[in-house]
């Protein structure tokens, strides 16, 4: 299933200039940045080195003949030029963030101070092992919170990311479906899944085949239960599902795709939800990964890096990649040898990167859960769900949620109360940023006309929920009330009013060139 | 507890609101067994007591910086500049997603327009994305591109491509083709252009490559031309583009490299900055994400994502990659550093790092029976030692000289290799540690 | 005026003399939004009835372009590359994407006429 519904991505002719002129073309504490190489100069550096002479060099004939074409700049400049391209930026820190299915809660500045302690950050990923043992104890602590969280036996830490983690999934089912001697075609994903689902379950040479929704917006059982065969290698399953519903009749579903043969690889990054609650793996479970930057707070950098640990049940536990870490007198102990690990029992389906994993992540995230213990995740499950629900209870109303309630750490409505007015959701997103907020998540997920998804978190206030569903509920009569011109021109107020995405994606820039050289490109 | 702003009387207002008595009711439709999962783990802590775990962890690990330092393979030790750190830690930066919401998100986009400028300059291509995760898994995304460009399912390794990334590749490639890697031949030019047949998609070939060996990639980028292949440079010492010829001018097809070594601290091996360039002409079949430069309703010039319909949120199984998060922070310190640096930076910096392993690889070959198997070198080199590296790193370790990355921790089997040992100095490395190494050295052998 | 079939995927074909011109519908186009990207199949390919032929993107979707009937493609259209807006601005005219020599002209009996077409439509 391609997504092909399309959505307006130029600007429309309704664009009304909000912007006062000034000589400068800066606005306050609005200042327009340009980029790096129109303010950088060549022969302008910010770091004192050395200017050393070789006398003859050992690059056997292959040094660098033309200059590279960089600009430096000097420390003062670098900082000016980085600060005002930060104040363009929304962050968690500056104001309410509720981009549904990606987490963007609190990041504790105590993670960070954590990460940089020497022994961490410091540590080099293949110094004698001797001499890293704090470094492995952080994994082996993490992998411990994350198993017994989990209900796990096993865990892979080495996945890089959300998407790298199923891909590390989805190879141990296949790695534990050849050992069985057998070869199995096929993996069902829902059509409300991240779009990362069938990429993996394509990339790993499985065909994809879409299950649908019921009314309810859960996996249809029934429905899922006749695509079962014995080509069938497993389900890929999101729960808290991307509708922000907890998926009921998961052990059922478990029980089906494991009569059949199959195996249950659950997309957690909604495990936000449920942890210090629920236990994935008294749900039927068989791989899960853990996205260290939603749960765990690992700070979300812009796009990455995040961090994707995956835990196996006991059936796929031996399939995990290498390394592994192990314990004995002398210490903790790297595994890296295939050989090696199978004479220990395992039989590991390859590597998933150079080296151990994301381990700034794995220090920052243990910190995270070191200073909330057992019943701080608890709590921070049971308001995550608690905040989403008001918001819910708060809009629903004066917007349409397309599925009963209760819902689970985020709140999902249509754009069903848009209607005939005229406005659209991508409207609503672009005027809740000139009320000073980060959009919900839009358009997703698919399963839903004109998706808006809404994911406080557990970080927010009631005074701060209670102001945003103050300003939903006036957008909404807004909106209803014909005001489109209002909703059409918005963002005024941000650093840029809405951009051509159209004209990008036609004639991509993607890179800077001197303008002498983009000259000559043009001719 | 500390992050947690609801008091007990806002939570008892929202459940009325909601029109539930407990939030325990707001589970209900999670199996009534599992609802209750009891966890063997400690209570909350406060931010004293959390250091104070977290810093005994931290002890038990000598930090590179105190003692003579000389592991590369990978990963380099370089000094940060103080601003590169101030600045990442931004909230702005630190805190922001994906900007998905570009009006809003002109910090970040422009940074990664940067970004991608850098390294498309750097690696003498024509564009670059907005990173991947690390070096090696941006290679295995190389091949796997590769096979797309080419319609081919055959890749050859050289065999002096970083043990882990050959792994990290086989894991991906092997699943719908064939991988083969040529033997192992520390600090010889490899014959690869025999190994190359009309089904190959790809050679890939380090540079400098894991014994620190610098190498010539033009005629590998014939060979693989003339059979209808793509040549992939890897680079694993991002500063060694201030120095070498430019894997773009050598003919690479591919560049996949790790950008550790600018802005970003050791870390144990991660979160790293995957570096991604090629031709204009594959841009289409290119993984992750893009910035690109537009205009806003306004005519002022912004910044937006583009190109993702091959993407996965929208192409799903047709994309050209899983792929979502980048390596957002980890590229913003790579730009930082870079742009600090600039072109003199960049330049004295690499040409420090080439006197410092000179003035090293000189030192230690004086002493006998200690071979030099690296021709040509830029930060890094590879020792011929007359006894097990195994067992000399040991003994320098208990003298204090941390030597360097045996060979044999990478090549797991591969016997020839057993006395070798890859030595990497950088920077931050001073005449006392060049000279405390030559000394204990001498004394262990 | 020769004779116009759609599929229930929305492309259109319109043939004369044994050649079908393959392009997708008015409301596929709007749909999808503003075209910024058309993947066309070379001459020479064989299609068969129903099989992959091209892709159409814009910003945000993506989707595939099926052959409405079996043949092999005799020219594809060259406007489409440097000016895919041409898709949204004419879709069933200017902006067609291949021709095809038919291979087995019967399989079009199959297909909607433009009157079915409609009713279709109003149904989704």
């Amino acid at each position: 299933m391609l997504n092909n519904q399309g959505r307006p991505t130029t600007p429309g002719a309704a664009s009304v200039s909000s912007a006062p002129p000034t000589l400068s073309g800066d606005r306050g504490l609005n200042h327009e940045e340009p980029l790096l190489f129109e303010v950088g100069r060549a022969e302008v550096t910010g770091v004192d080195l050395p200017d050393v002479t070789l006398k003859a060099d050992r690059l056997g004939g292959l040094a660098r003949k033309r200059p590279i074409g960089l600009v430096g700049l000097s420390e003062p400049e670098t900082m000016r030029h980085y600060v005002r391209l930060s104040q363009r930026n929304a962050s968690i820190d500056a104001m309410f963030y509720p981009l549904g299915s990606c987490t963007m809660k609190h990041n504790a500045r105590l993670n960070e101070k954590m990460a940089r302690l020497p022994g961490f950050s410091d540590a080099h990923p293949l110094a004698p092992q001797s001499t890293v043992q704090g470094a492995l104890a952080v994994l082996s602590q993490t992998a411990t919170w994350l198993k017994t969280l989990t209900g796990m036996p096993a865990v892979a830490l080495s996945p890089k990311a959300g998407a790298h983690g199923e891909l590390c999934g989805i190879l141990a089912i296949r790695a534990a479906i050849r050992a069985r001697g057998e070869n199995r075609t096929r993996i069902l994903v829902p059509e409300s899944a991240h779009g990362t689902n069938p990429a993996t379950a394509a990339l790993c040479g499985f065909t994809v085949e879409d299950v649908r929704a019921n009314a309810e917006g859960r996996v249809d059982v029934e429905a899922l239960k006749a695509k079962l065969g014995p080509d069938v290698a497993g389900v890929m399953l999101t729960n808290p599902n991307t509708c922000g519903l907890f998926e009921r009749d998961i052990i059922e579903i478990a029980d089906a795709v494991h009569a059949a043969g199959g195996y249950f690889y659950c997309d957690g990054a909604n495990f936000n939800a449920i942890v210090g609650r629920v236990r994935p793996g008294d749900l039927g479970i068989d791989a899960m990964h853990i996205n260290l930057h939603k749960t765990f707070s690992t700070p979300h950098g812009g796009g990455g890096p995040g961090a994707g640990p995956v835990v196996f049940s006991e059936r796929l536990a031996k399939f995990a990649p290498l390394p592994l870490l192990v314990q004995d007198a002398k210490g903790f102990r790297l595994i890296e040898d295939e050989e090696e690990a199978k004479a220990l029992g395992y039989s590991p389906f390859g590597r998933m990167c150079a080296f151990h994993g994301q381990m700034g992540m794995f220090v920052r995230a243990l910190t995270y859960m070191y200073s909330h213990g057992r019943d701080g995740l608890r709590q921070v499950a049971d308001d995550a769900v608690l905040n989403a629900n008001y918001i819910l209870a708060s809009l629903k109303d004066v917007m349409s949620a397309p599925f009963e309630g209760p819902c689970m750490h985020e709140a999902l409505f249509d754009d069903a109360f848009l209607k005939d007015s005229g406005v659209t959701t991508l409207d609503i997103a672009k005027a809740l940023i000139d009320e000073g907020y980060h959009p919900m998540t839009v358009y997703f997920p698919l399963v839903v006309h004109g998706a808006m998804l809404i994911e406080p978190t557990e970080t927010e206030s009631k005074e701060t929920l209670d102001r945003f569903i103050a300003v939903m509920r006036g957008l909404a009569r807004d909106a209803k009330a014909g005001d489109i011109e209002r909703f059409q021109s918005a963002p005024r107020l941000a650093p840029r009013r809405r951009l051509d995405e159209t004209a990008a994606a036609r004639k991509p820039v993607l890179r800077w060139r001197a303008p002498d050289n983009a000259a000559e490109a043009a001719e | 507890m500390r992050y947690l702003p609801l008091s007990g009387d806002d939570r008892r207002d929202m459940l009325a609101k909601i029109g539930v008595a407990s939030v325990d009711e707001l589970f209900r439709d999670v199996p009534s067994a599992a609802r209750e999962a009891r966890f063997d783990l400690p209570l909350h802590a406060g931010e004293m007591e959390v250091e104070r775990i977290m810093g005994r962890l931290s002890r038990q690990s000598i930090p590179a910086g105190e003692k003579p330092f000389f592991c590369g393979a990978g990963a380099y030790r370089h000094h940060v500049p103080a601003s590169v750190d101030h600045l990442i830690q931004r909230s702005e930066f630190l805190t922001s997603y994906t900007p998905y919401q570009p009006e809003i998100a002109q910090g970040t986009l422009q940074v990664l327009f940067e970004f991608q400028t850098q390294v498309a300059l750097l690696t003498g291509m024509e564009v670059a994305n907005a990173s991947l995760y690390d070096g090696s898994t941006a290679t295995a995304e190389g091949v796997l591109m590769a096979g797309r460009v080419t319609k081919r399912d055959r890749v050859l390794l050289s065999g002096s491509l970083h043990p882990h990334y050959a792994e990290t590749v086989r894991t991906v490639a092997e699943l719908g083709g064939t991988v083969v890697t040529a033997a192992v031949k520390p600090g010889q030019v490899e014959d690869l252009a025999s190994l190359i047949d009309d089904k190959t998609s790809c050679v890939v070939v380090q540079n400098p490559d894991v014994f620190g060996f610098v190498r010539d990639l033009r005629p590998i980028a014939e060979a693989a031309h003339a059979k209808g292949a793509l040549l992939i440079a890897v680079v694993t010492e991002a500063v060694s583009f201030g120095l070498i010829e430019a894997p773009g001018a050598m003919g690479a097809d591919i560049v996949a490299a790790e950008g550790q070594s600018l802005g970003n601290g050791l870390n144990f091996g991660g979160p790293y900055v995957g570096l991604f360039a090629t031709r204009e002409k594959f841009l289409r079949q290119m993984p992750g994400r893009l910035a690109g430069e537009t205009l806003d309703a306004d005519g002022r010039r912004g910044f937006v994502l583009t190109l993702s319909t091959r993407e996965q949120h929208i192409r799903r199984e047709k994309a050209t990659s899983n792929i979502c998060t980048n390596s957002g922070l980890c590229a913003l310190a790579f730009t930082i550093h870079t742009s600090l640096l600039g072109e003199i930076g960049l330049t004295r910096l690499a040409r420090i790092n080439h006197m410092r392993a000179t003035q090293l690889a000189e030192r230690l070959t004086r002493i006998p029976g200690v071979e030099l198997v690296t021709p040509s070198f830029f930060n890094e080199f590879t020792l011929k030692l007359p006894r097990p590296a195994v067992e000399i790193t040991h003994e320098l370790a208990a003298k204090g000289i941390i030597a360097g990355v045996r060979a044999s921790r990478l090549y797991l089997h591969e016997k020839s290799v057993a006395n070798h040992l890859i030595v990497a100095a950088t920077e931050t490395n001073t005449d006392e540690d060049i000279a405390a190494y030559g000394a204990a050295l001498q004394e262990v052998l | 005026m020769s004779e116009v079939r759609y599929t229930d995927q929305h492309e259109w074909i319109r043939i004369a003399d044994g050649i079908g011109t393959v392009g997708i519908s008015k409301y596929a186009a709007e749909q999808l939004g503003d075209v910024v990207y058309v993947e066309l199949p070379a001459p020479g390919r064989k299609l068969n009835s129903g099989g992959e032929a091209a892709v159409v993107e814009s910003v945000k979707a993506a989707s595939e372009v099926y052959a409405p009937a079996a043949g092999e493609v005799t020219e594809n259209n060259p406007a489409l590359e440097g000016e895919p807006a041409t898709v949204n601005a004419d879709p069933e005219g200017a902006g067609w994407f291949f021709r095809l020599k038919l291979s087995a002209p019967g399989d079009l009996t199959k297909l909607m006429t433009k009157d079915q077409y409609t009713e279709f439509l109003k149904g989704l």
